[in-house]
């Protein structure tokens, strides 16, 4: 038997995040895929427009950010405390609280604790934490199948395919690609998508209710993330669209939490700042359709062994970068994913993490430091128009970040015998200020009108050649970049 | 070193730059908790919201109430229900007089006899105009979660006096059944997906039909 034959679940596509090439040549590979940029062009473009549609009827969406800002800002100045205070409350409330170094360590948690309870299976709840610490390839390792059961997360499961967007993984890939693959795939692993199945997303959503039904009801041990955890009671969040995160937090005996240690908040009222920003911020309703809170064990209603596993994985590295520490901020709605220019153009595989686009690009390098090649490259995955800031709901200064990362790429490089100083030095140049990088831009614009019937630029003249000298950039219009993203996206937005 | 005290350590390392040591005298945060939200109509607007997200929404006065439960039941096509244990008397009559099946959760129903009842009658603890939101404390007028999410039709009752302008009134009113240890559901609208092409689907694994009923 080969090995393919004993896996439970479906197989990843081989290698590891880590070992994808660097940004620009992952980006260039992407750019060339053409169903995936129209499927993604398609996509962002309709959130971008919910999205704003739904903030313009907040008055007060300012002083709701300043405020989702702050409490932020007060939990991670002194996390400690409330680490301490969230611990305390949740064994309190008759949960086990587990603490994991790295993701090694989360994995073995969470694969000792379902082993413990005799089981093969578990269902999954989409959580970006467990994608990070890469849980399902250490459960399957251990005879353990994890099944996903977000209709996208599915999709990416049965398809062999990796994540490319935080809230809508599955946004490379368009309705008749699904078709396929349920059609493929489903009988392989559960109830099989009906035959005659057409490519109507309504259908699709039809065949994977049932296929993941059976799963649901059978199901001892679940498996989720959290969107919050509130340190003053104890109570974890999970908000979510299709009811499968309520099937898994409810229905089997066992339920494991694996939470960052970010996402705790001091208190319950701090909610309402929240639920606020975020249903509106990431898939652009006024509310998502189901939030599930719950506080520990509750006698009679639900899992009656609870666990919670905190996981550092590196968020202390970017706690004790005072000025990376804001990106730990992120409440993870992808609304920077879906305004990024560079994120609508490359996609999110190009970026070689669970966590795509302007927020990737900040985040991974710190999680994962600067040693590898990859991340390395993400600081330099963004124009720095600003758009990502303009529409976070926390307010984290991504463009800043990006350029304090560079400069710390281009130190790390420094180091090294294969640096390339003067190439770092001018990229830093144009990268470093939004002057020097329009200036750079307007440069290329004269090229652009020159080559009227190019779509893609080779490099840019110097000193943006020293930047762009690894992919072509889309090529800018005649006026620059900024000021037509501001005419673009800016009606957009009104 | 326990992975705990690691990683307090070096939380408590990564913060040196922190002196004040008041988390509140730190970071004030500029927001004033639990305000209600300005609209004209707080009702009309949670009926607005509610069917804006395709839940079926009917208002009546608390005398025809029990009467109102059992005809929506009927019209959606539900043949049994099950009703928690603190569901008023009367409704469970007219429920049973229109020909429904009535099962009761004591003792818990399996979650195969469940998946195998068409519908659910509940009360609900709060309702949010601007968002159209439903959110369940699971008190005995709601009963434990599963009751709400395995049958594929929710009827939810709620009264006009639960009914607030928006989150952050909501989050004030529930904040006693969380530190009572109560799990909550918030609901807005049947069970949906966005994740084919962002067409949206109602419709996944929650109840695909929610029918709200606004009493007084
Ligand atoms: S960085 Fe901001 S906009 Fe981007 S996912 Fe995080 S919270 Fe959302």
């Amino acid at each position: 038997m080969t090995a393919q034959a004993q896996r439970r679940t479906p197989a990843p596509p081989p290698g590891t995040y880590l070992g994808m090439p660097k940004f620009q040549k992952n980006a260039k590979e992407q750019l060339a895929n053409e169903q995936l940029r129209k499927n993604l062009r398609h996509a962002t473009g309709t959130i971008r427009a919910k999205r704003a549609a739904r903030v313009e009827e907040v008055p007060e969406w300012e002083e709701l950010r300043l405020a989702g800002e702050a409490i932020k800002n007060r939990t991670l100045r002194h996390l400690d405390t409330y680490l301490v205070q969230l611990e305390d409350s949740l064994q309190k409330a008759g949960a086990k609280v587990h603490w994991a170094r790295d993701a090694a360590e989360a994995n073995r948690i969470v694969v000792g604790l379902v082993q413990a309870k005799g089981v093969d299976e578990v269902v999954k709840v989409k959580s970006m934490a467990t994608q990070e610490i890469e849980l399902n390839e250490a459960l399957e390792e251990a005879g353990i199948a994890a099944w996903e059961t977000d209709l996208a997360e599915l999709i990416v499961q049965l398809g062999h395919d990796r994540p490319s967007h935080i809230l809508v993984p599955a946004i490379h890939r368009n309705r008749s690609e699904v078709r396929e693959i349920f059609l493929r795939e489903m009988k392989q692993y559960g109830t099989p998508a009906p035959e005659d199945i057409t490519d109507d997303p309504a259908e699709l959503a039809g065949a994977a209710r049932r296929h993941l039904r059976e799963k649901f009801l059978r199901a001892k041990v679940a498996i989720s993330g959290a969107n919050f955890a509130i340190a003053e009671t104890g109570t974890l969040v999970v908000v979510e669209s299709e009811g499968n995160g309520r099937m898994c937090l409810t229905l089997p005996d066992t339920l494991i939490s694996v939470v960052g240690i970010e996402k705790v908040l001091p208190t319950f009222a701090d909610l309402e700042v929240f639920m606020r920003l975020l249903p509106r911020s990431s898939t652009g309703e006024r509310m998502n359709p189901y939030t599930s809170m719950w506080t520990g064990v509750t006698p009679g209603d639900g899992p009656q062994d609870v666990h919670v596993v905190l996981v550092d994985n590196g968020r202390t590295n970017a706690l004790a970068d005072p000025q990376g520490r804001p990106a730990l901020r992120c409440i993870r709605c992808s609304a920077c994913l879906n305004i990024c220019p560079v994120y609508e153009r490359v996609g999110g595989h190009a970026y070689g993490s669970v966590y795509p686009g302007p927020i990737g690009a900040v985040l991974n390098p710190q999680l994962r430091g600067i040693g590898h090649e990859i991340d390395q490259s993400l600081p330099y995955a963004s124009s720095l128009c600003g758009a990502c800031f303009e529409v976070c709901p926390v307010r984290i200064p991504i463009p800043d970040i990006l350029v304090h990362l560079r400069k710390e790429v281009a130190d790390h490089k420094r180091g090294k015998p294969k640096l390339e100083p003067t190439a770092m030095a001018a990229a830093g140049w144009v990268l470093a200020d939004h002057k020097h990088f329009e200036l750079a831009e307007r440069v290329a614009g004269l090229a652009a009108r020159a080559l009227p019937n190019t779509t893609f630029l080779g490099p840019l003249p110097w000193p943006a050649s020293a930047w762009t000298r690894a992919r072509d950039l889309p090529m800018p219009p005649p006026e620059s970049f900024r000021k037509w993203w501001r005419t673009n996206r800016g009606e957009e937005q009104q | 070193m326990s992975a705990r005290e690691e990683i307090l350590g070096r939380v408590r390392s990564a913060l040196v730059d922190v002196s004040v040591s008041d988390p509140v005298a730190d970071v004030p945060i500029d927001w004033e908790y639990g305000r209600p939200t300005a609209m004209p109509e707080v009702l009309a607007r949670f009926v607005e919201m509610c069917e804006d997200y395709k839940a079926t929404v009917a208002r009546c006065d608390e005398g025809s109430l029990a009467s109102r439960v059992a005809e929506l039941l009927g019209s959606a096509g539900v043949r049994s229900v099950v009703l928690p244990s603190g569901v008023e008397q009367p409704w469970r009559q007219a429920i049973e007089s229109a020909g429904i099946t009535v099962h009761g959760d004591e003792p818990p129903l399996s979650r195969a006899e469940l998946d195998a009842i068409d519908g659910v009658v509940t009360a609900a603890a709060v309702g949010i105009a601007e968002t159209g939101t439903i959110v369940l404390d699971h008190a005995p007028d709601q009963g434990r979660r599963a009751l709400t999410l395995v049958p594929d039709t929710h009827l939810v009752v709620v009264r006009s006096d639960q009914v607030v302008s928006d989150v952050p009134e909501a989050v004030a009113r529930l904040a006693g059944a969380v530190t009572d240890g109560a799990p909550l559901t918030w609901i807005s609208g049947p069970s949906a997906t966005s994740d084919i092409e962002l067409s949206r689907v109602e419709g996944v694994h929650g109840p695909r039909n929610l029918l709200v009923v606004l009493v007084g």
